[in-house]
């Protein structure tokens, strides 16, 4: 049954009891947070549970202290020792248990690290046990369901005092010389791994932390289990994409792959193109990008720098899932478009210019002056810089109405200066250019006053409006001048599924 | 004319035959193909001779006719996505006029291709193209809807492709059994095999509804291909198998229920992920309503046994919430051997989601346990497991357990409840969580019925007292909204008694939302006591509330006379109420004297005619007149709403 309330002064009940007296204030309602506070609820026990009998623990002698015949022999009792789980709801139980426990894992952690020959063939399968035994469980349900990674404190894992030691012993023994991979691949396999993928989704960031690290040597050491990671890692986010949309490990895991992209043969196999396809920019989509933002924009830029053929299909890929009313998503979106930029190809930046300048534009004569402002400050950027002087030509008719206009409307007055900036740029670099779009401009708006005036509201087609209007010839013919003019210009962003399996 | 030369030359194409030959190429070849926006205008032109007849004649009923359609055409590759969506929405009015054999060869081929657009304009077609069975010609050439569903079938994103399933699965009823077999079949075959997870996972939803109808070697190959993805490599496969494998076991051959389903079913429900284990618990309702009770037994049991004891609590938690109908699926055998210990560990979860789970279920599984011994089985069982969950320490269990534990009274009958569950209401009703004590008190009547409320009015009162007093205005909202209930159960004089204060406290709560609710409650007790009770108990406190020297208050004197006007009847409203609101309209304070406007207006109807007209109208005609523009406003409006109920008294009078 349920154990009693941790005591305030218990190392895990701080950081539960910050938010409440704010948020009490805002409605004089207790938001879930406050009722953690009140009732702590058993952390580790779905792991506990099935331990039936507890077994009274007592200290073995110390590692240092044996002789040498007998120090495979403790090292093992010692691990065996530490399969034994305790409940750390009840911070009073059992608690010199709970201390033989934790001077054993010391013990282990530290004999693994510093001597050698400790490793060999019969311990590897006790430790293992014992890692599996003490890390892998059924997180509990997150006590608050509305967790929200940026402003709400994680709950922090009860048991970390043993975990953390458990987590430290698996690092050391990966990392130590005595390592043998062929050894291990008996006992760290596919599902082992998988287990240890799903631990990622803890809310405890520190234990996250270990979890990466530990499953970076794995994939550096093990390389049988290598495309088998790839290939659960890509589950975990087509689950968190186009399922859950929850899973607390995204940073971790994709900062875990930074380095695996990194390490790409070339060519690029179909399989990560498809990845970089079908799981990455798709991530883009997700509610809670801004907490992996940095790691995924990371990933995509390594990717382009591995083979720039993939150029297209990021800048295409963003531009088909740019945010259409988050201000801070479009900011990140930005922020990473420029990273892409910083290393693009000239060739392949011709590719992309069009749709790209006019998704810019489009932010440029954004009211939210956050937004404008960040797609400006591409023109301070000398590299991005030399590419649009390239391809003026192009470029500036693409932005120059929107440049124009905004000049004169927007309100943040940062912005009417920023773009003044850029038009004295655009300027310098074409004069003549510049001239003609700035003449034709005013042509334009002169006809377009002229129009309105005459048609009256008429000028606006919406679907219903042109059925009521259908008997009006006159409108008829400005219709189609109007669509045509439209259909000129439409750009389609091509299938995912159709261009880009024919060119993988 | 130019203008109207074009404009003609513009709905003659659109009426072509080959207009979607140019919407394919110039959406698939993309930005640089608009410049091919001449070439296949000419080759169209070229062609166009051919059927020049057939737009002759299309022509002679008139170009405008057909205008709005060619726009609806337009849009549907228009920049804007908002148009594509609205032309997307009015599909069936473009393929109307285009007729079924033009909405076979040229929309169709055309929709296919724009798979590609937005996920909310794929949505609203994958809808669309389930109703499409009549605009293609019917069923015969149903078939023709295929290729643009399979493709949506295909795409990430989930909602579309599972509206692309449903529309499939909707046309697949319309396919002759002929058709089923050579066009949709196949169909379920190419998505159950495709590459990427999604089609396959489409795939998982369309066996069923093809089975029941194709041959004994097609029957085999369906069966085939659904082991196959129970087995995928994908966990997103097996999930949609998982969640499909009731279904599809409804419609097959008893012998191969027994034979493949259930080994599919003990596969899924000890598949590695627990979100596929989970989804195999809600497959095991349907499974076990169709197999015979003897093989439950070998069958389902050692299966469900093992999911209530899952390690993940994500699993014990579906157990837990479908446990009812798990108990009707294995019968009541079953039931009292297995399903009984099964239920108390659930409620002794070691996670506080289970045990909610589980305590939302106890009055249902009670009731539906064998009647022969039910009685025993409750109270050897369930009860102490119920007793612990009363003071267990997560307020979600003992809610949950609050809102159904009444339920139990009706099923133990009087003696057992007064022994057994009344210490455990008593001990709810004084529960530190509101949300325990609101619960027990929405539930009041089911004990009632059993052994009437006096029983419990002695815990009843200071759990009311407590919960009207609670610092959360959430919470005295919802205890007032049981007043009226609490009054019918415990009877005028008690109400009198204990419950008038309280009720009268509330109108001058600091919440705006209180004392509109004890307004409305004011009103419900006097439809419930009477008029004579109101003018005796309610009237006189709510009047001398107009001189309160908070202006608040004296409109809350105004709000109830609004409220209690039509229940207290023309004789109080008269007598009792109208002196004071008219004394009110020289209030200082203009809120208060617009109201009054509002208050005559709705008292106006009670009133009769005699009182309006030398009564009310000169206090309005006053206020019409008054400084304030709110209160010449709702004055003015008075006035006008008077004359018109004034006029039909005097119609009914007169006539």
């Amino acid at each position: 049954m349920e154990t009693t309330k941790l005591p305030p002064s218990s190392p895990s009940s701080p950081t539960t009891s910050f938010s409440v007296p704010s948020a009490e204030k805002v409605d004089g309602f207790p938001r879930r947070s406050m009722r953690r506070a009140r009732q702590r609820r058993s952390h580790s026990s779905s792991q506990f549970r099935y331990q039936s009998s507890q077994v009274e623990l007592t200290p073995l002698p110390l590692l240092k202290d044996a002789p040498v015949a007998e120090l495979h022999d403790l090292f093992c009792k010692k691990l065996q020792q530490c399969c034994v789980l305790f409940d750390f709801l009840d911070c009073v139980a059992d608690l010199k248990g709970k201390e033989i426990k934790r001077a054993a894992l010391n013990e282990l952690v530290e004999s693994v690290a510093t001597s050698r020959g400790v490793l060999i063939e019969p311990l590897y399968p006790e430790a293992i046990k014992m890692i599996s035994v003490n890390i892998f469980r059924t997180l509990p349900p997150s006590e608050n369901p509305e967790f929200d990674p940026e402003e709400d404190e994680p709950t922090l894992e009860a048991s970390w005092p043993h975990l953390q030691l458990v987590y430290e012993f698996f690092l050391r023994f990966l990392e130590s010389p005595d390592f043998q991979p062929s050894m291990a691949k008996r006992y760290v396999d596919q599902k082992f791994v998988l287990q240890l993928l799903e631990l990622f989704d803890s809310e405890d960031p520190r234990e996250r932390e270990y979890l990466k690290t530990i499953l970076h040597r794995v994939y550096g050491k093990l390389l049988g289990l290598r495309a088998y990671i790839r290939k659960q890692i890509n589950n975990i986010f087509l689950r968190f994409i186009y399922e859950t949309e929850h899973f607390n490990g995204v940073a971790e895991l994709l900062e875990i792959l930074g380095s695996i992209i990194n390490g790409f043969a070339l060519p690029l196999k179909a399989e990560h193109k498809q990845f970089l396809v079908r799981v990455l920019i798709p991530l883009h989509t997700a509610k809670s990008l801004s907490i992996f933002h940095a790691q995924l924009a990371y990933c995509v830029v390594q990717f382009m720098e591995k083979d720039a053929t993939v150029t297209e299909y990021i800048i295409r890929g963003l531009l088909k899932y740019w945010p259409k009313t988050c201000t801070q998503k479009e900011v990140m979106f930005l922020g990473e478009i420029e990273e892409i930029l910083d290393v693009i190809e000239p060739s392949q930046f011709i590719r992309v210019q069009e749709p790209l300048f006019k998704q810019i534009a489009a932010c440029i004569s954004s009211p939210h002056f956050q937004v404008a402002e960040r797609a400006l400050y591409f023109w301070n950027n000398e590299y991005i810089l030399s590419l649009i002087e390239e391809n003026c030509q192009v470029i500036l008719p693409l932005v120059f109405a929107t440049l124009y206009r905004v000049s004169k409307e927007h309100w943040n007055q940062t912005i009417v200066s920023l773009i003044y900036n850029v038009l004295k740029t655009f300027m310098e670099m074409n004069s003549k250019l510049f001239d003609d779009l700035t003449a034709s401009y005013k042509v334009e708006k002169q006809k377009l006053k002229k129009k309105l005036v005459a048609d009256g509201v008429q000028g606006h087609l919406h679907l219903s409006s042109s059925v009521m209007h259908i008997k009006s010839k006159s409108s008829q013919a400005k219709v189609c001048y109007n669509l045509n003019d439209i259909n000129q210009k439409v750009f389609c962003f091509p299938s995912k599924h159709k261009h880009y399996s024919k060119h993988f | 004319d130019s203008c109207s030369v074009v404009n003609r030359g513009f709905v003659c194409v659109c009426k072509s035959r080959f207009v979607f030959c140019f919407l394919q190429q110039r959406r698939r070849a993309g930005p640089a193909a608009a410049a091919l926006w001449q070439k296949p205008r000419s080759a169209a032109q070229q062609r166009h001779s051919v059927t020049a007849t057939e737009s002759k004649m299309a022509g002679a009923d008139g170009d405008d006719s057909l205008y709005p359609i060619a726009v609806l055409i337009d849009e549907l590759r228009n920049e804007d996505v908002q148009l594509r969506l609205n032309s997307i929405k009015k599909l069936s009015t473009i393929a109307l006029a285009l007729g079924v054999e033009r909405t076979r060869t040229e929309l169709l081929p055309f929709l296919t291709d724009t798979i590609y657009d937005e996920d909310e304009v794929l949505l609203a077609l994958a809808e669309q193209l389930g109703n499409f069975t009549m605009l293609v010609g019917g069923p015969e050439y149903v078939h023709c809807l295929l290729p643009p569903l399979e493709s949506l079938a295909t795409v990430e994103e989930t909602v579309v492709r599972d509206k692309a399933v449903e529309s499939l699965r909707k046309i697949s009823q319309e396919h002759s059994p002929v058709d089923l077999e050579v066009h949709f079949e196949p169909l379920v075959k190419r998505l159950a095999s495709g590459d990427w997870f999604t089609s396959r996972t489409s795939a998982c939803g369309l066996f069923s509804v093809c089975y029941p109808r194709v041959s004994s070697t097609v029957k085999a190959e369906i069966r085939q291909h659904f082991r196959t993805l129970c087995s995928d490599d994908t966990p997103m496969v097996r999930r949609a198998a998982a969640s499909k494998l009731g279904e599809f076991a409804k419609v097959l051959e008893l012998d191969y229920v027994k034979s493949d389903i259930i080994s599919l079913f003990t596969a899924l429900a000890s598949d590695e992920q627990d979100s596929v284990r989970l989804l195999a618990v809600e497959a095991c309702v349907s499974i076990a309503t169709l197999l015979p009770q003897e093989d439950l037994e070998t069958l389902v049991m050692p299966t469900l046994r093992q999911a209530a004891e899952d390690k993940s609590w994500r699993v014990r938690y579906m157990v837990a919430d479908k446990f009812s109908e798990l108990q009707k699926a294995v019968g009541p055998e079953i039931t009292k051997n297995d399903l009984v210990p099964a239920f108390q560990n659930l409620l002794k979860d070691c996670e506080a989601e289970v045990r909610a789970a589980a305590a939302n279920k106890v009055k249902e599984f009670c009731e539906n346990l064998p009647e022969d011994n039910r009685e025993q089985i409750i109270m050897t069982h369930i009860l102490p497991c119920v007793k612990e969950l009363v003071s267990d320490t997560n307020q979600h269990v003992k809610s949950a357990l609050a809102s159904v534990i009444m339920g139990l009274s009706t099923i133990l009958g009087k003696d057992n409840t007064i022994e057994h569950l009344l210490p455990l209401f008593l001990a709810q009703l004084k529960d530190e969580c509101p949300e325990v004590r609101l619960n027990i008190i929405s539930n009041l009547d089911c004990v009632n019925e059993v052994i009437g409320i006096r029983q419990l009015s002695q815990s009843l009162l200071p759990a009311i007292v407590e919960l009207a007093e609670d610092a959360k205005w959430r919470v005295r909202l919802a205890i007032i909204e049981y007043m009226p209930l609490l009054a019918g159960q415990l009877g005028v004089e008690f109400f009198d008694e204990k419950l008038n204060t309280l009720c009268m406290a509330w109108l001058i709560d600091h919440v705006y939302a209180i004392r509109e609710a004890a307004t409305c409650n004011l009103m419900k007790l006097v439809e419930k006591f009477g008029a004579e009770w109101a003018q005796n108990t309610i009237v006189p406190k709510v009047l001398g509330m107009a001189n309160d020297p908070n202006y608040l208050h004296r409109m809350t004197t105004l709000f109830c006379i609004n409220a209690l006007s039509e229940a207290c009847g023309q004789e109080i409203t008269t007598k009792q109420m109208l002196p004071v609101v008219l004394k009110m309209s020289n209030d200082q304070v203009a809120n208060v004297r617009f109201n009054v406007a509002k208050s005559l207006q709705k008292i106006g109807p009670v009133l009769d005619s005699n009182a309006l007209q030398t009564e009310v109208k000169p206090v309005l005609e006053k206020l019409a007149s008054d400084t304030d523009m709110d209160v010449k406003y709702f004055a003015q409006e008075a006035i006008s709403g008077e004359c018109l109920s004034s006029s039909t008294i005097v119609d009914k009078l007169n006539t």
